[in-house]
């Protein structure tokens, strides 16, 4: 459980984040909306603690963020950014074990064995486990930094996730698979939060929604309630179009006619 | 894989050990393995018999044996600390002499010796041998310090700048080094040439333990870093979401590293590429695992040190070649090819 309040970011005289406030529950993926530069990647930081906000709290499971040790955030929270290069390159098994380096001193137990197997399992990389990771594909590597995500919190049952644009760079097939994966993630009962830029993704897998522009809140709601053309012109200043699709009782957003 | 690991290292350690027996035996005063043996066991207790000629003896206790120990510990030292300034930086192009941190540990050595100032006779007064190695520890870190902040960009090391930072660093420290040459006396003036080229010359049982505890702390305390510095392979943000405190990970790599640097250029001056070939070499034969390269470059480097050395004082017998000369004709060429297939990886 997540709680944001009043939280302000500031860079000289300029807001990037003014006054958030929000919730997001276990159990419940909550997609962040916005244009570039509304503040989505300040606020991804804030919540990882990459930095201090300048004013307002964010607590997580009824305790400060600041509180944590930085042990116990990375038992309580994990995050996928979104650039994920390798200095030096390892092995997807050695990488997705990386994940639980918060959970032992010097050597892993069979415990830890167990959970990455698993995770590799849950992302479908098993064959890639003895790859360099160098060498994989985005799409691969993508599914490999999240099998390690999701080690690194895999017996925490109470924890966050993060993913900043995960399904950046990627075909529509990895797309789907990393949205679906982060629905399974919520649907266990983790809080997911997920930045994400295309809107038919996020009504699809999202429980709520939230937008933002300039630092500040848009919307926030189910997707049947925020999605609607007013909403998305504040927030993209696009002007679009509602389909309704048969199967979902959230309807599709595509681009108006451009009229001259 | 951790019990790979503890192979891998086991066997770099058995292969430090051989060499550490052929280097014992090799030289102008030849020492049979059988007379070895003996040697040790007489001067242990374990035997009383004396299967040797007691000038071998002498020669191997007061000589050969200091001298091999010293480049154990010196090639232990680059190797190590070449390892973990390479995960700091993130890059297997970073290694101690290139960027400059030798180089600012000579000069300050340097500047101790030709100046002879105050300071250093009184820090030689309370810290005896210690003094010259924590002068170029100082030298270390703060050239360290330096090319950190120049080549440090969003958490990044841009490469460019910091190879060019380390030539920068270089040859300014090259530009003090010179001028203070001339305000040298004769035989601070061969102190220097030995400084810039580096040998083992200066081995005795005195250099040796005023090296120890530079050596020692750092090769027991960097592999606990390795951790960490896996974690920092992947951004400092990445690290920082894995629960690595990167502030305190990088303190501790700087100045255990600088530690180690520092006091072997004190002792045995710049011996280059040592620090850049031997991780690379358990790279790539092995991991990339911080787990193994660290503690390995330790073993490796130490066994690939005291072979050269063994070569540096036999080729040219009775003359001596300096060391450093040696490892930077073995390791250019390596460094050129490291450099070329990290180009092509980048764009194949």
């Amino acid at each position: 459980m997540i709680k944001v309040r009043e939280l302000s970011f500031k860079v000289g005289e300029k807001k990037l984040l003014d006054g958030l406030s929000f919730d997001a529950h276990p159990g419940e993926l909550l997609a962040i909306l916005g244009a570039n530069g509304a503040g989505k990647s300040t606020l991804m930081k804030l919540l990882c603690r990459e930095m201090r906000p300048s004013s307002g709290t964010i607590t997580i499971n009824d305790k400060a963020l600041m509180d944590y040790r930085l042990e116990d955030l990375a038992k309580t929270r994990a995050v996928l950014s979104q650039h994920n290069t390798l200095s030096v390159s390892f092995q997807v098994s050695e990488l997705v074990l990386m994940g639980r380096y918060p959970h032992f001193k010097q050597k892993p137990t069979e415990e830890d064995f167990r959970i990455v197997r698993e995770a590799m399992e849950e992302t479908g990389i098993t064959h890639l486990a003895s790859r360099d990771y160098n060498t994989l594909s985005g799409g691969e590597q993508q599914r490999v930094q999240l099998a390690r995500v999701i080690a690194q919190i895999y017996d925490s049952p109470n924890a966050c996730l993060f993913l900043d644009e995960p399904t950046n760079g990627l075909d529509l097939l990895y797309q789907q698979q990393i949205m679906e994966l982060a629905r399974k993630l919520a649907d266990r009962g983790y809080c997911v939060v997920c930045i994400l830029h295309d809107i038919n993704f996020a009504s699809r897998f999202a429980d709520r929604i939230m937008m933002l522009k300039q630092g500040k809140k848009v919307a926030e709601g189910l997707p049947i309630e925020v999605i609607n053309c007013e909403n998305i012109h504040e927030t993209f200043s696009i002007k679009v179009k509602l389909m309704a699709c048969e199967g979902y009782n959230c309807p599709l957003v595509v681009p108006a006619t451009i009229l001259k | 894989m951790i019990k790979k690991t503890g192979y891998i290292l086991l066997s770099l350690a058995i292969v430090l050990i051989l060499t550490m027996v052929i280097s014992s035996c090799v030289g102008a005063v030849p020492i049979s393995f059988s007379e070895l043996m003996s040697i040790i066991a007489y001067h242990t207790g374990l035997s009383g018999q004396q299967h040797f000629e007691s000038q071998q003896a002498a020669v191997f206790l007061n000589l050969r044996l200091p001298r091999v120990v010293l480049g154990v510990l010196i090639g232990a030292a680059l190797g190590i600390s070449g390892a973990a300034i390479q995960g700091l930086f993130r890059n297997p192009l970073a290694e101690p002499g290139l960027i400059g941190i030798s180089s600012g540990a000579t000069l300050f050595a340097v500047v101790m010796i030709v100046l002879e100032t105050k300071i250093f006779k009184e820090l030689t007064g309370v810290l005896g041998f210690y003094a010259l190695s924590i002068a170029a520890f100082i030298g270390a870190g703060l050239t360290t310090m330096v090319v950190y902040r120049i080549a440090m960009r969003n958490g990044k090391t841009i490469i460019t700048t910091l190879l060019l930072g380390g030539i920068a660093i270089n040859a300014m420290a090259g530009a003090f080094t010179g001028l203070l040459t001339y305000m040298a006396t004769d035989a601070q003036l061969r102190n220097i040439t030995f400084w810039s080229l580096g040998s083992l010359g200066g081995a005795s049982w005195p250099t040796v333990s005023a090296l120890l505890p530079f050596v020692l702390i750092p090769v027991i305390g960097l592999p606990f870093l390795a951790k960490s510095l896996n974690a920092l392979a992947l951004g400092e943000a990445q690290a920082m979401h894995m629960g690595v405190n990167v502030k305190v990970v990088k303190i501790l790599v700087i100045g255990l590293a600088t530690m180690a640097v520092g006091a072997s250029v004190a002792v045995a001056g710049m011996i280059a590429f040592i620090g850049l070939i031997i991780p690379h070499i358990l790279r790539m034969m092995f991991t990339a695992d911080h787990r193994l390269v660290i503690p390995g470059s330790a073993l490796l480097g130490a066994a690939l040190l005291t072979l050269a050395d063994l070569i540096a004082r036999t080729v040219v017998a009775p003359a001596e070649l300096p060391i450093g000369i040696l490892t930077a004709m073995i390791g250019a060429p390596v460094f050129i090819y490291i450099i070329i297939s990290e180009r092509n990886k980048s764009n194949p």
